[in-house]
């Protein structure tokens, strides 16, 4: 049998107050496998009764290496990869790689390309967005509106489906524009949404927004002041509700986002109340992007949707037979990769959870040196510890709901 | 470079001679480790870079002087400006002063970058590793830590084989 090892907090010593140590307050141990972490979080509670006196967050439990996995691929081949940081917003993170990566090797994408990666992205981010409305109401109790969330984000789900033959890992946009171009049903199908979406928005608030027992456990409840906001590094809609209007596809517009009519919800009072609020806004924000973008789709038909530089793109299909050059640079590309310059880059892109940055360095081989993806799960669990000191456990849960963190986004 | 990021970096170059390099329109300013403290507190205080957005390393391996870069990406929200520095660091007992008096993020971002690098921050308040097991030993983001599959040898040589493969050798 084996020996049960004694547990020592000694390595916690400085992160708990004097009172820990004298056993005046309880340690007490939240996680790895809770239902309300969202994932493998492990939360060690140091608790007054039931007030919270500090929480320290340990993270790890999902670690794969992604980014030491990346440095052994080609620049496509690690695109893959990508998929699997924020499995809730997977062609986001396919959009902030591809970007980096356009941008390091100075690659141009056509316009229709920029429109599809719009529209799926936006879509995306409703799923997302979707997810976190579920999983915030579950763990406040409402468990209906996990099922309602779940239901339309089949719809999305569906449409990613038809476009990349995948409903989460898609990989559908690729350096240089997108795996190909969206079908004919593509159309009929994001319309269906739209016009059904707004309505069940509405039937969420009406279940959420202003029932009383929900608003008991939501207002001023873990305030973020944007001072320590940004100092955490916290972005995305935690900041927003904090009242700091900073919006990547506003502030730098990327893929076209500037042609977008569009606002961006801000909330000044920073409580999970305030969160939970600037989504709800934001379903219907992208919703109004999702609309121009297939407007715009519709103007331009049977235009290209990746770049026809082939140094960088792979051929399609139908010129593989029909021409040498393509045979080789498809040969060429996906065996040895291409050649990126020797230098690094950083580019950013506004994820559903905030700036989703990638440090990509080249070495000049077909390989990236270096790939650090800078995750917004990360910096906003970091705050955490700030956010619940003086609220009570189950305070806890909600504040986490309202952050929504991925683990697989923190971890990597 | 940016219009508006031009003075900045030029009072940089004034205040602590850096070598500053350019690419597609990204500032990199190289500062000494012993000035890195001082160059993010100025920048935050005087410039309004209040996000620090990432903060990661590079290896260099085989080189050792410098072997790794330590790469502090700075956001300014009220200027809308990014700037990046660097930080050379020697392979041997890599050290750099911790940022985290400055920006609270750079907490947990220089943990994980002990974790995957073993640079220390001098100064840290919790050195302690942040995303790899406990029991595990090693530093997986250098270029000398292995990706965990077999290479195969084409040799029977074995103190060929330890040569190369260092971590092998038990």
């Amino acid at each position: 049998m084996p020996q049960l090892e004694e547990v020592s907090y000694d390595q916690y010593k400085h992160l708990v107050s004097e009172r820990a140590l004298t056993g005046e307050t309880m340690l007490l141990n939240m996680g790895p496998q809770h239902p309300s972490t969202h994932g493998v979080l492990r939360l060690l509670l140091e608790l007054d009764g039931e007030t919270i006196v500090n929480a320290i967050p340990d993270i790890g439990y999902l670690h794969t290496g992604i980014e030491k996995n990346m440095e052994a691929k080609t620049y496509l081949k690690a695109e893959v990869m990508t998929d699997r940081l924020d499995y809730m917003n997977t062609t986001g993170n396919n959009l902030a790689y591809c970007m980096a990566v356009e941008k390091l090797v100075d690659l141009d994408v056509p316009e229709r390309a920029q429109v599809i990666r719009v529209i799926i992205t936006e879509l995306q981010r409703i799923a997302s967005h979707l997810v976190f409305m579920g999983a915030f109401g579950l763990d406040l109790a409402a468990m209906s509106m996990f099922l309602y969330c779940f239901r339309e984000r089949e719809y999305i789900m569906d449409i990613l489906e038809l476009c990349s033959g995948q409903r989460m890992m898609t990989t559908y946009f690729r350096p240089g524009g997108v795996w190909r171009d969206v079908p004919v049903e593509f159309d009929a199908a994001v319309r269906e949404f739209i016009r059904i979406f707004p309505r069940r928005v509405d039937e969420y608030e009406a279940l959420l927004t202003k029932n009383p027992i929900l608003l008991d456990r939501l207002v001023s409840i873990g305030i973020l002041d944007p001072k320590t906001a940004l100092s955490h590094g916290v972005t995305g809609p935690t900041l927003r509700a904090s009242g700091v209007n900073w919006d990547l596809r506003k502030a730098r517009p990327y893929i076209g986002y500037e042609q977008y009519n569009f606002n961006v919800p801000v909330r000044t009072e920073g409580d999970t109340f305030a969160r939970y609020i600037v989504h709800i806004e934001e379903f219907r924000e992208s919703l109004k992007i999702v609309e121009q973008g297939l407007e715009k789709l519709k103007k331009m038909p049977n235009q290209p949707v990746q770049s026809d530089n082939r140094k960088f793109v792979v051929p399609p299909r139908a010129e593989i037979g029909v021409s040498m050059e393509a045979l080789i640079h498809h040969f060429k590309l996906w065996t040895e990769g291409f050649p990126a310059p020797k230098n690094s880059i950083y580019s950013a892109v506004e994820s559903p959870r905030g700036e989703l940055g990638v440090y990509l360095e080249g070495d000049g081989g077909p390989k990236p040196h270096r790939v650090h993806m800078r995750t917004p799960s990360f910096d906003n669990l970091s705050a955490i510890n700030k956010m619940t000191q003086g609220h009570l456990v189950a305070d806890l849960v909600a504040i986490l709901a309202s952050i929504d963190i991925v683990l697989g986004d923190i971890d990597r | 470079m940016d219009t508006k990021l031009e003075p900045i970096v030029k009072a940089l170059q004034e205040r602590f001679a850096p070598t500053v390099e350019e690419f597609r329109g990204e500032a990199h300013v190289f500062v000494k480790a012993e000035q890195i403290v001082e160059a993010l507190t100025l920048l935050r205080d005087k410039y309004e870079f209040e996000l620090l957005s990432a903060l990661t390393a590079s290896d260099y391996y085989p080189e050792t002087t410098p072997r790794f870069h330590v790469v502090y990406q700075l956001s300014s929200l009220a200027k809308n400006l990014t700037l990046q520095l660097r930080v050379a660091v020697n392979g041997d007992q890599p050290k750099v002063p911790t940022a985290t008096r400055v920006y609270d993020t750079a907490n947990w971002r220089e943990r994980e970058v002990l974790d995957m690098f073993g640079i220390e921050f001098e100064g840290h308040p919790d050195p302690r590793k942040i995303l790899t097991p406990d029991e595990m030993d090693g530093h997986p983001l250098r270029k000398d830590f292995p990706l965990g599959y077999e290479e195969p040898q084409f040799t029977f040589n074995y103190d060929d084989i330890d040569l190369k493969k260092i971590y092998a050798k038990e």
